[in-house]
Order: C-alpha cells, then structure tokens, then sequence
C-alpha cells in the first residue's frame, strides 16, 4: 500500500462481504477471521493494489471495505490472500456480495445502525464495527475517506438509534420479560430472580435478566444436582423444589420451566405469601409447556403472571411495530448516503486544488528567488511585502479556476472539470513529483 | 392589572396543555423540554397574578370560587415544579398539566369580581391556614393523578393488552412511588391545615369545632388519607390497593373544597 497518498479523483470504494443472509453457517466458518485483526490487516497492507482498507468479522458476517485503483483486479487478489487456502473459487462466486462506491456507503450505513442484522435493532453491532475500525486506525490501514466514512456510519447509528424506535421493542421472549419486568419494577438491580427447574429457556431467560443487573439468582429443581450446576453459572445458590414457596417471600421474579405435567403452584398458594412480603410486586414468567403456574395467580393484587403465549404476543406486536419503524431507519440511511457521496464528490477535486497550490507556490517562490538575488539593500519589512504581493497574485489568479472546480451548480460532470484545470495548467504532464 | 396577569397565564398554561399532549403523542424529546419551559412560564405568571390580585383585593385572595380553584390550581402547578427538580415521573407532566388547565377553567368560568373581606376572615390566620390547606390540596391532587396513572398501568399490565399507556407511562414501582412521596408531604399539610383552621375557630367564632360542614367533610378526607398511610405502613399497602384510596381520598378532597360551599352550606360559605 502506498504511504502518505493523496486520494485521486477515480478511486474507487468497494465491499466485500458475507453474512447471514447470503451465506449458510458451514461457508461463513470458513471466512471467519479467527485469529483477530492484526493478521489479515497486515496481509492486506502489503498489497500494492490497495490504498486504504479496513474489516469487520462478527459471528453473522464477514466484510472488507477497502478504497482502490482497480476494483476487480483488486477484489482478485484480496480474496486470493485472505481466504485462498480455505475458499474454493465457486464458493468465492456464490457468497460474497460485491458493492461499489454509493452501493457500499449505503450498506455500511445499514450495517451500523443495525438494519441488516439478524435481529434488527440489536446495538452490539455497533460496538463490532468501532472494535474493527480501532484495529484498522491502529495499524494505519485506514486514510482519509475510509476514516470519515466510518465515523460518518458510527453517526448516522446513532441517529436511526435517537430518531426512530427501531430499537425500543423487545423482539425475543427472554427479552419480552425483561421489559415487562422492567416496567413492573422500574429498576432491577435490587430484585432477585428464582429459576424453577433448570432448562435451556431458563436459563436463557436468566441470562438476560442477570445482563440487567439483578442481584441474585436462586434455581430449585427437583434434581439438586443440576440446580447446583445452573446456579454457579450465575453466581447464585441452589434450593430444593420443596423450598420454593418458602423462597416466594424473598424473591420478586420467578422464572418457571419445568417439565411437571401438572400445576406445580396455584393461586391458594400464593395468597398468603402476598401478606408475608408486605404486598411487594411478584412477577411469574411460566415459559413452560403444558404450564407450570395456575392462572388465577394473574388476580392477586400486585402479582403478575405471564404465559409463553402471552410473551410471543408481546414479541409479534413489537416485531410489527418495528418493521414500521425499519422504513423510517432505512430513508434516514438513504439520505445520509447521499450526503455521504456529496462529499466524496467535493473530495474528488481536493487532489487537483492541492496540486494548483503546489504549482503556483513553486513559481512564486522560483521567481522570488531569482529577482532577491538581483536586488540588494532591501530592508527586512520590504523583503515581506514583495513576498505578499507575489502570493496574492497567485491567489487571486487561481480564484477562478477554484471556484470552477468547486461549484457543483456547473452543468459540466466534476471529472470533466477536474480535466479541464487539469489540461489547462499542465498538471497532467508534471510527471509524479 | 391582575385579571390580564390571569388570562394570559390562562393561555400559556393551554399551550403547555397542548404542547404536552403533543409529547404524549410523539415522545420526541425535543417537544418535551418546550412544554416544560412553557408549563414553568404558565406557573411563574400565575405567580404574579396571585400576588397582584392579593395586592388589590388587599387580602388573601382565596375568598371566592376564581380565587380559590385559580389557587388550587397554582399549588398543583407547582407542587409538580417543586419536586420535578428532584426526580422525573415520565409523562407526568401531561397529567398534570390537563388538570392544572381543566381548573383554570373553571376559576375563568367562576365570578371574578374582588368583594370586601366579611369581617370574620380579617385575621391573620386566614393567609396561614388557606395558604397550607391549598398546598396540602395540590400535593393530593398530584397523588391522584399518580394513582389513576397507576391505575391506567396496571390495567393494561393485567390484561396484557399494551395500548396508549403501557410504553408512555413509567413503571408501576416508580408511580407507586409517586404516590407515596405526594402522601408523605400532602397529609401532614393537611393536618396542620386543619389544626390551624381550629385554633382560627376557636378565635373567630369561640370553638375549637363547630361540625360545620366544611370541618366535617375536612375530618371525613383527613380519616381517609390517615388510613391509608396506616396501611401503608402496617400491612403494607400498595398498587392498586392504594392507588383507588388515594383516588376516593382525593374526591372527598373536591367534595369538602366545591361540594359544601356549592350544595350544604355552612359557616365557610362566603363568597360565591
């Protein structure tokens, strides 16, 4: 790669990538980055054809962005020297998505604000792609455009994230109950959590919740053994399932999912425990099928009950409400793409103002030289201000053609333009130096 | 002077209504700290106006049916600015503000004239009492609107139906809360208010209790909120319990305020 480059006027953004959409799990393993960053963003420094480069590889995808003279002589050979060894030739074919320039902004957009994920909305997302772009800065693999375009996508995230609702609702069961649980108890970090039998829901379920702060985890099930072993996942403790109503006191969640083919607790039960907390909320998830928990409970004052079926009622109505809100997220990355490509556009002239300012700077300053030599006795002030006349000149001099170069509202397209200054002060044929 | 000072913290306290409402609606921050701004504008001309009424009428101005709901309202307003400082119930300004607006009015809709003071409310007893009862009234005002927002809450908690309220209002914890903190302050006012109406009786009229209506329906609320705040602290009380006492509570509150002046009568019935 070429160090310390000035970005030229045909360069060209391309993405390359798999994900969960376009590639089942067996093809994604192989393309998966096991081995961090460091590695394969020291490969592809070393190619010649790249000027900037940067990847991200999360568990649903695999992408590199990379800016470039030549876009498929280019993708040839980052792909040979990545993925070469593991990838056959067909599969490179059938997986990979190729997009280039406004397509590959636009995608990056909905990679970050989480529109393209697999549960849309999550903001893990995000957090992979500040990792990958730290490790791409950190080795210097990424300049100028693919600097502000990250940024620019870490933006436009939050934006869909502040302006849209995209990431409000709870669209998984475990998730559902968190929130509901939220909205009962307003804080969780006080409240404690029962697991009745110990199965993957349950465990699941308590995973989240325990990711919200709560500040214990008690499991009873009828095999001790196995309540011994979930509660030292979360740090917790362990009761026989003959202790639970007594543990109804202490608790304020109970997460049920045994295998019992008959009710394991019923509202008679619960009445009383309602006197012995002082009337303290209960919240009962019975993610279990056929249930564990009588539905009654739901009529006691302050206790609530929630059913797997009330739960994927909950998920269906917020998966609908997000869908909506998916549109709204969507438009604002269009827009912000566009915007994006504006800048890259005015980007495509920078190369030719800077080298305009070299030109002429050099003349000055070869003209200067030449006439200071032939004139003596000249004072430090006066020195001064034959210097300021020769940069204004070339100043008011090149006003124009900055101004050509730089206005949009021209009908002639930029690289037409660019060519023209181009051609007209002779920076084609200054050779490279 | 005074009456322009009214109508136009009449209108501002409308656009917050409204501006509020929006918010309900849309849950954009944005609009959010507009009607804040515009609810706090609404409370400080209030203010002014309360003070320049009191200057020309030359006493309290809690004497006839504009004064008093006009200062009801006021101590609901800022009962709700006074501890916004401390800590948000979300959406709680929307509440607050539509019933703040539905009593302004009424006082817009009641006699405004200033009538002279009858001579057994020349005293200074009359700014302490009034002035802690109408207090005592707005902080209870807030715990009902706390407890039919907890009330709105469970409803849709119970019956899992998540309609307008169950992603706009905060949870049931925090409005239970609310209620608490809205007793703690409101009742205590409001034994003191009635303490001091007392020992203004006994100077006024001769005796510490006359069993005027006014002093019954005052007794009646002040038995209720006291039960409440003993369940509460006994057993335990809360939700949904407390939430409907605190409701009832609130309307003998209205009852004792409007419905004894307007339909019994009594010793406090002075001006209309």
């Amino acid at each position: 790669m070429l160090e310390g480059f000035i970005p030229m006027g045909n360069d060209t953004i391309v993405l390359l990538g798999v994900n969960h959409k376009t590639a089942p799990l067996e093809v994604r393993e192989k393309f998966a980055l096991t081995a961090g960053y460091i590695e394969p963003l020291t490969i592809l420094k070393k190619l010649e054809c790249l000027k900037e480069c940067y990847l991200l590889s999360t568990c649903n995808r695999v992408e590199l962005l990379f800016t470039c003279d030549d876009p498929l002589g280019s993708r040839k050979e980052v792909l040979e020297n990545l993925f070469g060894s593991q990838v056959t030739h067909s599969e490179l074919d059938n997986f990979i998505y190729h997009y280039e320039n406004e397509d590959a902004v636009h995608h990056l957009f909905m990679v970050s604000s989480s529109l393209d994920s697999m549960i849309v909305g999550e903001s893990q997302i995000l957090g992979q792609l500040k990792e990958a772009f730290r490790h791409a800065s950190e080795l210097k693999t990424s300049g100028l455009v693919l600097n502000k375009l990250l940024h620019k996508s870490f933006t436009v995230a939050k934006r869909v994230r502040t302006e849209t609702k995209i990431g409000a609702s709870a669209v998984s069961i475990s998730y559902a109950a968190v929130e509901l649980a939220r909205k009962i108890f307003g804080k969780l970090s006080d409240k404690k959590v029962l697991l009745v039998g110990a199965g993957e829901m349950a465990e699941l379920a308590a995973e989240h919740l325990v990711g919200q702060g709560v500040e214990e985890v008690v499991v009873a099930n009828r095999t001790l053994e196995n309540a011994v072993k979930l509660a030292q996942r979360f740090n917790g403790r362990a009761v026989a399932l003959e202790e639970m109503e007594e543990q109804l006191t202490l608790v304020d969640i109970i997460v049920s999912s045994t295998g019992a083919s008959g009710l394991i607790l019923t509202k008679e039960q619960v009445k009383p425990v309602m006197r012995r907390r002082r009337n303290r909320p209960l919240f009962f998830i019975d993610i279990a099928v056929p249930r564990d928990l009588d539905q009654g409970i739901n009529e006691l004052d302050n206790v609530f009950l929630y059913d797997i079926d009330d739960l994927k009622n909950v998920v269906e109505r917020n998966k609908a409400e997000r869908d909506l809100e998916a549109v709204k997220a969507e438009r604002i990355v269009g827009e912000e793409a566009i915007k994006f490509c504006k800048w890259l556009d005015k980007m495509e002239v920078t190369p030719t103002i800077v080298e305009l300012r070299q030109v002429t700077d050099g003349i000055c300053r070869g003209e200067m030289e030449k006439t200071l030599s032939r004139l003596d006795g000249l004072s430090e002030e006066q020195l001064k201000s034959i210097e300021r006349m020769a940069q204004a000149i070339s100043a008011k001099l090149l006003h124009h053609p900055m101004q050509y170069l730089k206005n949009e509202q021209v009908s002639h397209e930029t690289k037409t333009r660019i060519n023209t200054v181009r051609t007209m002060f002779g920076l084609n044929n200054r050779g490279n130096g | 002077m005074s009456f322009l000072l009214f109508q136009i913290s009449f209108g501002v306290y409308f656009l917050a209504t409204v501006t509020y409402m929006a918010f309900f609606v849309s849950q954009k921050g944005g609009i959010r700290s507009l009607a804040r701004n515009i609810f706090l504008v609404a409370g400080i001309l209030h203010t002014l106006h309360i003070i320049m009424r009191c200057i020309e009428a030359g006493h309290t101005p809690i004497t006839n049916q504009h004064e008093t709901v006009s200062f009801f309202a006021w101590s609901v307003a800022w009962g709700y600015l006074s501890f916004r400082w401390r800590y948000t119930v979300k959406n709680f300004g929307t509440f607050v503000s539509l019933l703040t607006f539905i009593l302004m009015i009424i006082s817009f809709s009641s006699i405004k004239e200033i009538e002279p003071l009858v001579p057994a409310l020349q005293s200074w007893w009359l700014p302490i009492h009034a002035f802690i009862a109408i207090i005592a009234d707005g902080f209870l005002a807030l715990g009902f609107i706390g407890g039919t927002m907890y009330l709105l809450q469970e409803r849709e908690l119970k019956k899992k139906r998540f309609g307008l309220f169950y992603y706009r209002l905060p949870s049931l914890d925090a409005l239970d809360n609310l209620n608490n903190h809205c007793l703690t302050i409101g009742f205590p006012l409001l034994t003191l208010g009635i303490i001091t109406g007392s020992v203004w009786a006994k100077q006024a009229w001769g005796n510490y209790w006359q069993w005027d209506p006014k002093e019954v329906g005052a007794l009646i609320t002040w038995f209720l909120y006291a039960a409440l705040v003993h369940q509460r602290f006994t057993v335990g009380w809360r939700g949904r319990r407390a939430a409907i006492m605190t409701i009832i509570a609130f309307i003998s509150v209205l009852f004792t305020m409007w419905g004894v002046t307007n339909f019994v009568g009594g010793l406090h019935t002075y001006g209309q």
